[in-house]
């Protein structure tokens, strides 16, 4: 037997109003930065140095480039999720909570696009 | 009514720290220092992006020996976020809930853990060393 009303079974949200999308995304991003997270530590060890030229060479390939975009997409993404929950969880004054979310959603936004434009830069700054 | 504040969830500070809690938090506070890292990553890609000038500079920072210890500090906390990670998601998948298992589980993550992140260290070691 449940206790949600009819409506509330239907729309299948209980009491936050939401959450399947958040459980959804955070799994999805979890599930994309395991191959890529590998990538990166096994790129950056096996550099054989980390010389501007040389690191600036690496990320200019096509393939760590995109690689490095998708990367810093879900980085940026998961962290914003994360910290969401830990912001829900511990915070308790609406204000504080609100404010922190929103300092939150903004910040990752802001370092996921900052991070996505320099990968771009270095990937589509031509052959100089 | 009550008017003192009552403790809300999650009710840390009522149980007696158990080995599996601990891991649970650790996962906690790695993500909070690894979304940190991300914000570094972010910040040091922009430095690559601006040119030789601005990423000798991030480059310094992380060869300094509180950079480095930072940069390791975050190789152990990625790789135990990461094992553990996969340990949620085999949860999520149905598997492994009870109390022997989640405790075996976990015996595995600190191991693997440790394993990845000596290994990690003595690879960038080999293949170059410093930042």
């Amino acid at each position: 037997m449940s206790l949600k009303t009819p409506l509330g079974r239907v729309l299948g949200l209980g009491a936050a109003g939401g959450g399947a999308h958040h459980w959804r995304a955070q799994r999805l991003s979890a599930i994309a930065l395991v191959p890529l997270g590998a990538w990166l530590v096994a790129s950056l060890v096996t550099l054989p140095d980390r010389a501007y030229g040389t690191v600036h060479g690496w990320l200019a390939q096509p393939l760590h480039g995109l690689l490095m975009a998708l990367l810093v997409v879900a980085a940026a993404h998961h962290a914003w999720l994360g910290v969401t929950v830990i912001i829900e969880d511990y915070v308790h004054t609406t204000t504080s909570k609100v404010a922190a979310l929103l300092v939150a959603q903004f910040l990752y936004v802001v370092v996921g696009a900052g991070a996505l434009f320099a990968v771009l830069k270095v990937a589509l700054g031509g052959w100089a | 009514m009550a008017t003192r504040p009552r403790p809300l969830s999650p009710h840390l500070q009522v149980y007696r720290p158990m080995y599996t809690m601990v891991l649970s938090v650790t996962h906690r506070a790695t993500g909070i220092a690894l979304a940190l890292g991300v914000v570094l990553l972010a910040g040091w890609l922009l430095a690559l992006a601006s040119g030789p000038a601005a990423y000798n500079r991030a480059r310094e920072l992380c060869g300094s020996p509180v950079g480095i210890l930072v940069l390791a500090g975050f190789v152990l906390a990625f790789w135990y976020h990461f094992c553990n990670g996969l340990r949620h998601l085999n949860w999520d998948a149905g598997n492994g809930f009870e109390k022997a298992a989640a405790r075996r589980s976990g015996a595995v993550v600190v191991i693997a853990t440790l394993a990845l992140t000596a290994a990690t260290l003595l690879a960038t070691l080999h293949f170059g060393g410093r930042p």
